[in-house]
């Protein structure tokens, strides 16, 4: 596999938080265009991980490369290709003073540069796209927890990212509205964004995964297709936390 | 909710009723009406009583000087405070020093020895300093400059403007507190949020954390506005002509103590009250949204 394909290339990547190895020597290449979910028990570094794509978090040793170009350390450097990695959090962190739309349109207006028509043309594209353009000008407490994760999958799509991450963006939600996301979160997959989704819906990861990773105490323990890695787990660790959610 | 009131009216008419009255009267702010009425007789006898009408026409000369100082001092101070808030929670390590240097000494210090050291002492140090600099300056060939800067007397920056400064320092101090506490209690994912989408810390900070921290601090710095309206009676020492300064000259002229204080006690009163019942509803109003 050439080097060009793979739009996210980690190498070596090491982390600690304090005396604490978060990651131990991650390797890991994603294809443009692919959707890679990664698992695991809690503590395991998947979220640490995903947050080093962007860096949120600043790997330790090691480096990553996004379309070619190693992640900079520097502050300035790294904001323009932030704005290339759409990024859903677990809690959402809509800003709670701005209109749905306002929440949409701040970055692509300061960060992108975009006339005020434009900025709000594209959010009330993406905002029928997750199915709730009417919501436009309502605040974000004002809408269900599932609305507002939507929300923020249409200000991170807004930005016209390149790879989106989602770090357990179904997590802090009633079960009865993981579904309007994740439904959101298979069209984007059929769409061809690549995307890189750390979450416990193994549903999804049959669904809309090429590649699923295992990850346990910093180390990528295993990765295939879901097919493998679910009803074929190599290695005891994945097994054992497979049956562990399973049965949940 | 509407229907369960109704059926618990119903059955229990009276009690409900005096239930409520008893509520009511607990609840009530008696300490307030006190207070109206202690402002109400004093305005009485200050339209009455020809003594209290005089105190009362000579002190209200002084509430320009009291009104103005405090509004001007209180903006320079949120400012300063804004500024130095950010200082206190930056990465930069030299500005995060200043910042927290300025503030502790602040805090150490008693404001009215820091009224005396700020208007008597760091006043004339930069004064002289400017003037020496203007010197140099004219010496260097830089005539224009150098004339400005020497021009620059001790003398000619007047006593009201050296209280503004020294009540300025001390409350840019108290309100910097403020503003880190408020820009604290945003939740990080807020500025993960903004940083995520590819905005500097300032854009993050001017957009997205600092609407949401002023909004949470509006009650405190407005009841910082009131204290400030009461230390102002402080820059009296300098003898600037505020309500408290010619209350005291009034007094020391007649010897009509009560008449002096009294009318300046109860007017300080009546204007932290109606700052407060304002504070009260700006608190209200943001709780509520």
């Amino acid at each position: 596999m050439s080097e060009e394909e793979n739009i996210i290339v980690i190498r070596d990547v090491s982390k600690w938080f304090g005396k604490v190895q978060a990651l131990r020597k991650v390797n890991l290449s994603i294809r443009r265009g692919s959707v890679v979910v990664i698992i695991g028990p809690s503590g395991s570094g998947k979220s640490t991980l995903l947050r080093c794509i962007n860096h949120m978090e600043v790997e330790d040793e090691g480096e990553i490369l996004i379309d070619g170009q190693q992640l900079p350390r520097s502050e300035k450097l790294i904001n323009a290709i932030r704005a290339d990695i759409g990024m859903v959090f677990q809690h959402f962190y809509l800003y709670p003073h701005l209109t749905v739309l306002e929440n949409i349109t701040l970055a692509q207006r300061i960060v992108r540069r975009r006339s005020k028509e434009e900025a709000e043309r594209i959010a009330r594209e993406q905002l029928n796209r997750v199915g709730i353009g009417e919501k436009a000008d309502s605040f974000p407490a004002q809408l269900s927890g599932g609305q507002q994760q939507r929300v923020a999958i249409a200000r991170a799509l807004a930005m016209n990212p390149k790879i989106m991450l989602f770090d357990e963006p179904t997590s802090a939600l009633d079960p009865e509205m993981i579904k309007e996301v994740l439904d959101v979160m298979l069209d984007l997959a059929k769409a061809g964004i690549t995307m890189v989704v750390v979450t416990h819906e193994m549903g999804f990861a049959r669904a809309a995964a090429d590649e699923v990773v295992f990850m346990d105490e910093g180390q990528i323990i295993e990765q295939g297709e879901p097919a493998m890695v679910f009803d074929h787990p190599r290695h005891e660790r994945t097994r054992f936390f497979l049956s562990q959610i399973l049965h949940k | 909710m509407a229907y369960e009131d109704a059926s618990l009216a119903q059955g229990n008419v009276v009690t409900v009723y005096r239930e409520s009255l008893r509520l009511r009267l607990e609840r009530f702010p008696w300490w307030f009406l006190v207070i109206l009425l202690v402002t109400a007789l004093t305005a009485l006898i200050i339209t009455t009583k020809s003594t209290y009408t005089e105190a009362f026409s000579f002190i209200r000369a002084g509430l320009s000087v009291t009104i103005m100082t405090t509004i001007s001092a209180y903006f320079i101070a949120l400012t300063l405070g804004m500024i130095t808030g950010l200082g206190r929670i930056s990465r930069n390590v030299v500005f995060k020093n200043l910042a927290t240097f300025y503030v502790e000494v602040v805090r150490g210090i008693p404001m009215l020895v820091l009224i005396f050291f700020i208007a008597l002492v760091l006043v004339p140090a930069v004064t002289s300093s400017l003037n020496t600099l203007g010197e140099r300056l004219s010496a260097a060939g830089l005539g224009g400059l150098g004339a400005f800067f020497s021009s620059v007397t001790n003398k000619g920056v007047p006593m009201q403007l050296r209280a503004v400064i020294a009540l300025s320092v001390t409350y840019g101090a108290f309100s910097a507190e403020i503003f880190r506490a408020g820009i604290q209690s945003i939740h990080k994912g807020q500025m993960e949020a903004a940083r995520s989408q590819g905005m500097t810390y300032g854009q993050a900070m001017r957009y997205v954390i600092l609407p949401q921290a002023i909004r949470n601090v509006l009650p405190a710095l407005g009841n910082d506005f009131i204290s400030m309206l009461k230390d102002s009676s402080l820059v009296s020492v300098l003898a600037v002509r505020d309500i408290t300064q010619v209350a005291k000259l009034y007094a020391g002229q007649t010897f009509r103590y009560p008449e002096a204080y009294l009318t300046l006690a109860v007017l300080y009163l009546s204007m932290t009250m109606l700052l407060s019942l304002g504070v009260k509803v700006l608190e209200k109003r943001f709780q509520s949204s």
